[in-house]
Order: structure tokens, then C-alpha cells, then sequence
């Protein structure tokens, strides 16, 4: 069933509306709990938007599996995803630092306010970002230290690459994942892909992941796969930050291992046709964060390597 | 007066982007302020610039007291200023949402920490800032509250209001917080306009800069005395939100009067010009901010209000 959680007029003739997708279990299977489907806070992260229609298909395949309630909000800043904005248009804060909003608050944080007082109560939340349109990366739910007893064991069932446990920042406080695990809801917060696209394997990956979730919390009784076992780091992670202004060039594959000193990609001048920087990687370790955008200025980010022993 | 350049970015495609300070004096950090942070605060440069001039000229006068070294940087990015855009060109991001900075960081946090860097350890930090809602205010000192601060030297600043704020998460990123975090007395300013130039309220804050150096003893300057600041809490300030969408058309401005329950301002259909909804004060007190969007959403704040105190 799909319903409005809240609305507001624009200025001409228009509603701005949340809606979200409600997948009920069916009547004696309902164990009373609720989970929530959360994607789309920054609008030019889209893989989100593939998994709400992949798990909604596969909710609407199979209701007789379900034994929860599946709240679905597959677009939390709909005028960021409909005008290809991260942000909200007219709106200076980044969304996801405003949780968890206000009742008496500007027009962006009443609207935050009424999506968190819809989702209070639930018993697991997953909040799924796609990185930006700068950086690709692999499939990883991101957990803020204090949280970390709570959450690495749901995050362990999400068939994802990698858990990063990392260590807690005041600014964060007022992300949404922040404000629901502070209300008792268990907040997951996914990383994957690449902004403005959409990756099909990670999202069914993921999808595959949030099933197996379920049915890990007795919340849906069909089959899934056996998921894959995540890395599980505390911040044990190398950042490679661009040395120079210019073009940067990817040498290596995404998600591949890589040794120390291999070269990871080039920053190059077209102007002068040199090369003004090699990047190399300092460790041993998984490259699951990628520069995607090529155009790069000193102190862009190129590249995290998960510092690992690599098994010859 | 000493020019100088205190950081410098080299940019794919562009010239490198410098930040350039002017010091006059010489001796114990005393103040350092610091203009636009975002491409849109003209204002705040054009009042930073108006006191690199003041201070040229109060230095040639020997009026700058021995001791005291005092550095002006009224823009830190003309290169989104130079571009029209109010956040980081290539990623959007807030510089003065990245404070402390990191040198090593991306490249924002790098901006951030070369800025900080030069800027810290003075006993008065003093930012020219701009609000996140668009609109104007009566001219006020903003003070957070951190443990650290000092609301009595807020006054010695002449204007109307000091307001206190009581930090969020969000703000502990702000170059407010952080000059007030590594022991500056930290201020942040508001005039009037952010992406046009007031002359009016800009001399306003020259002037507020001037009379408080020179009652903390830092310059020798001859002033009005300024208004008795009364100190407010921001919390206490009464929005007062837009019950529907369309154009706003207020019937107040900031320093206003208004009485509880008066119609301070009209939502007309955008496309009929009738009168959609009427927008009234929600206490009796004075206007304090007022929106200037001609066109607004439902639930926007149109007008923050200064309780009056009954006594
Ligand atoms: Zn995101």
C-alpha cells in the first residue's frame, strides 16, 4: 500500500510529498515488528533506487513469506533526485545534518521531522547512500563506534564487503541514522556504488542482503542465499588524497587487492601533456573506494585502501 | 600595512587560488577578522575591505596601539566569488562547514586549515558571517555558547542585539566554534544584506569593529558610543512560519515593532495575485529576521520575533 507520510505546498500550485510503500505481512504471520527501507537523502545517489524496486518485487512475489512489516522510503529529498541535486534545492544544509529535524523548524526540517516521527518505533532501519558522484564504492555499511555491539551483527547478515567501524563525530550527530538509533531503532547505514548510476550487481546484491536480514530476525521465512562474509575493519584504512591539480586516470580495478607501490592511477596536465603525479599505494590492503570523476584538485580524494596481510 | 598571501591552491584550468591578508601593527595577535568564506557574501567583503582602508589609514596616524598586530582577510574564496556560486565550486561543500580543517585532507579541509591556522591564537576572532535562510536582520553580535565565551564583550561592539546560541552538532564545524574552542574570543557579525552591498549597514560595522578595538585597547578611535546591546538568547526568538506556499509579501521589516496576533506579513497565489493566507505575529515583540524570498514554501520561516519582555 503505498501512502503519504507528509506534504507541503510550494510556492506555485505544487505539493512537495514523502510517500512511502507499505509491505504488510499477511493476516497471523505478523509478528508486529517493522523495518524500514531508507534511501535517496542525498539526491544524486540513485543505487538506492534500485533496491527499493528490487525488494519490492520480491516482497510482492512472495507476501506469504513476510512475518513484518516493510516500510519502504525510496526517496527522502525527492526535489534533490528530481532536479539531479545532492542537496535540497533552496535549501543551504546537506539534509542528512539536519535529523532529527523540527516541528517549529524551516520547511526542510519540518519535512525531516515528519519522516523521523514515521519511523519511530521501527525495530531496524537501513539507510542506503551511493557514495557520491566523485568516489565508487564497494558494497559497505559504515558504524559509528558507540554503536558498533548493536549493529555489527545485523551488518554481518547484509551480505555486503565490508563493515567499517569508525570512530564517532559530533557533526554526525544529526544524521538520520544517528537519530534513529537514538530512538531505539537499529540504523544501518549502506555505502555502495557510484553517484548518478546505478550498479545492477550491487544492488542485488544488497537486496539479496536485506532479505537474508530479515529472515536472519525471523521477518521473512523464504529461502536466501548464504551471504558473504564481511571484512570487519576499525579504522584501519589508508587515504590517498591527490597531490596535484589535473586529470586522474584509474590504473587498477576497483575491489581488487593491491601491494604496496603498485601504481594506483596518474594525474596528468592536458594543457602540457606531462604527467604530475604516480600514485602509488602506501599499504598492503583491499581498494574498495575508487575515484570515478577524473578532474581532480590537490586534496581530492583518489582512493581508501583496507589494510590487510594479502594471502600469496 | 603588509599584503600578504597565506595560502595558495593550485586548480586544474584556472589560475591558483590565493587567500590574501593584510596585517597592520605589529606585536601580540590581537584581532584577526575575517570576511567572505561562501562565493555570495559581498557584503562581508565590502566591510572587510572598508577596514583594511580604516586601518591603513589609523595606522598612518599612529593609532594602532604598540603591541597590538591586527589581520584582515575579507575574501577566502574568489574562486567560487569569482564564479557566482555561494559553496565550493567542483562539490558544493561549505568551507565554513569544515573548520578545524585538515591539512592533509580533501581539499575544502585543506582551505579550511590554512585559513584556521592563520587565523588562530588572536585574542579576537571576528567573522562577518552569512545565515542559512536568506534574509535580513537587525544588525547583531552572534556569541556561541561554548563554556568559553565572554557575553559581556559583546556589547562592547555598539550594536542593537548580542545574541547567544547554544551549539548544535552542525555548528561544531563553524570557525565560530573553533577559534572559541582554541581559547580566541570568537564574534561572529551580521548586517544587513549578504549578496548585494548596503552602505549603510556596512558603515554600521565598520564602525561596530572600530568602537570595539578601541574600547578593548587595541586602536585609538573616536566614536559614537553605540547602542546599549541587549542580550538575547537565540532559543527565545518566535518563528513565525509561512501557513501556505506562494509569493510572500511582508508588511515588516527587521528592528519592527508588531503586537501578538497582527497580520505582519500576506501569502498571495502566485497566479491570481488573491490573498492565499495572512501571516501573523505570534508574540508582541520586535522583528528580528524577516525572509526576503519573493517566493516562499508552506512552514518557511518568514519572520524570527524578539519577545518583549513584560516586566
Ligand atoms: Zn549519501
Amino acid at each position: 500500500m503505498i501512502q503519504k507520510v507528509t506534504g507541503l505546498s510550494m510556492a506555485v500550485h505544487e505539493q512537495l510529498e514523502l510517500y512511502k510503500h507499505r509491505y504488510a505481512p499477511k493476516p497471523g504471520n505478523d509478528t508486529g515488528r517493522r523495518v524500514c527501507i531508507v534511501t535517496g537523502i542525498h539526491g544524486d545517489e540513485l543505487e538506492g533506487q534500485y533496491v527499493a524496486f528490487l525488494l519490492g518485487r520480491r516482497l510482492k512475489e512472495h507476501p506469504e513469506f513476510l512475518r513484518c512489516t516493510v516500510d519502504v522510503y525510496p526517496a527522502m529529498n525527492p526535489l534533490g533526485i528530481n532536479t539531479i541535486q545532492r542537496g535540497v534545492p533552496l535549501f543551504d544544509l546537506d539534509m542528512n545534518r539536519i535529523f532529527p529535524g523540527a516541528d517549529d523548524g524551516p520547511a526542510v526540517e519540518y519535512f525531516a521531522h515528519k519522516a523521523v516521527e514515521d519511523m519511530r518505533g521501527a525495530d531496524i532501519a537501513i539507510d542506503i547512500h551511493a557514495s557520491n558522484i566523485f568516489l565508487r564504492e564497494l558494497p559497505q555499511v559504515r558504524i559509528s563506534e558507540e554503536t558498533a555491539p548493536a549493529l555489527v551483527p545485523l551488518a554481518k547478515e547484509l551480505n555486503i564487503d565490508f563493515v567499517w567501524v569508525h570512530a564517532a563525530a559530533t557533526v554526525l550527530q544529526s544524521t538520520l541514522a544517528h537519530s534513529l538509533n537514538a530512538m531505539g531503532t537499529k540504523c544501518l547505514v549502506v555505502e555502495m556504488g557510484v553517484g548518478m548510476r546505478l550498479t545492477r550487481a550491487y544492488g542485488e546484491q544488497l537486496t539479496e542482503g536485506i532479505l537474508n536480514l530479515l529472515r536472519s530476525q525471523g521477518f521473512w521465512s523464504g529461502e536466501t542465499q548464504q551471504p558473504r562474509t564481511p571484512l570487519v575493519s576499525k579504522d584501519e584504512v589508508a587515504f590517498l588524497n591527490a597531490g596535484a591539480a589535473g586529470i586522474f586516470m584509474p590504473e587498477t580495478l576497483h575491489g581488487t587487492h593491491v601491494r604496496a607501490g603498485q601504481v594506483l592511477g596518474v594525474i596528468a596536465d592536458p594543457l602540457t601533456a606531462e604527467e604530475k603525479e604516480v600514485v602509488t599505494s602506501p599499504v598492503d590492503g583491499l581498494l574498495f573506494t575508487l575515484r570515478e570523476y577524473p578532474v581532480v584538485y590537490p586534496g581530492s580524494l583518489l582512493a581508501r585502501v583496507l589494510k590487510q596481510e594479502v594471502t600469496a | 600595512m603588509k599584503q600578504e598571501v597565506l595560502y595558495a591552491l593550485d586548480t586544474p584550468y584556472r589560475q591558483r587560488m590565493e587567500i590574501e591578508g593584510f596585517r597592520f601593527g605589529s606585536g601580540e595577535k590581537a584581532c584577526a577578522i575575517v570576511g567572505g568564506i561562501r562565493g555570495n557574501e559581498v557584503q562581508q567583503m565590502y566591510v572587510c575591505a572598508r577596514l583594511v582602508q580604516a586601518f591603513r589609514r589609523l595606522e598612518e596616524q599612529k593609532a594602532i596601539l604598540p603591541g597590538n598586530e591586527i589581520l584582515v582577510i575579507p575574501c577566502v574564496t574568489r574562486f567560487s566569488m569569482n564564479v557566482g556560486q555561494r559553496f565550493w565550486p567542483l562539490d558544493n561543500t561549505d568551507i565554513n562547514r569544515m573548520f578545524p580543517g585538515y591539512d592533509q585532507g580533501e581539499t575544502t579541509q585543506r582551505i579550511a586549515a590554512a585559513l584556521f591556522e592563520a587565523v588562530k591564537g588572536y585574542r579576537y576572532g571576528i567573522h562577518f558571517a552569512s545565515f542559512y535562510l536568506p534574509g535580513d536582520f537587525v544588525p547583531h553580535v552572534r556569541i556561541m555558547n561554548t563554556g568559553y565565551q565572554t557575553a559581556s564583550l559583546g556589547n562592547l561592539f555598539g550594536l542593537p542585539y548580542v545574541v547567544m546560541r547554544t551549539p548544535k552538532p552542525i555548528d561544531t564545524t563553524t570557525l565560530n566554534y573553533n577559534w572559541q574552542i582554541w581559547e580566541s574570543n570568537a564574534f561572529s557579525l551580521y548586517t544587513r544584506d549578504t549578496d548585494r552591498i548596503d552602505e549603510a549597514s556596512a558603515q554600521q560595522a565598520v564602525s561596530a569593529v572600530l568602537r570595539y578595538l578601541s574600547r578593548v585597547g587595541v586602536v585609538k578611535y573616536n566614536c559614537h558610543s553605540g547602542y546599549m546591546s541587549t542580550v538575547i538568547n537565540e532559543s527565545t526568538l518566535a518563528p513565525v512560519l509561512t501557513p501556505t506556499g506562494g509569493i510572500f509579501r511582508p508588511k515588516k521589516v527587521p528592528g519592527d515593532p508588531v503586537e501578538y496576533g497582527e497580520v505582519i506579513g500576506e501569502i498571495l497565489d502566485p497566479l491570481t495575485a488573491e490573498l492565499s493566507a495572512p501571516v501573523t505575529a505570534t508574540t508582541s515583540g520586535v522583528v528580528f529576521f524577516a525572509t526576503d524570498k519573493p517566493l516562499v514554501l508552506e512552514h518557511e520561516v518568514a519572520f524570527k520575533l524578539i519577545r518583549r519582555l513584560h516586566v
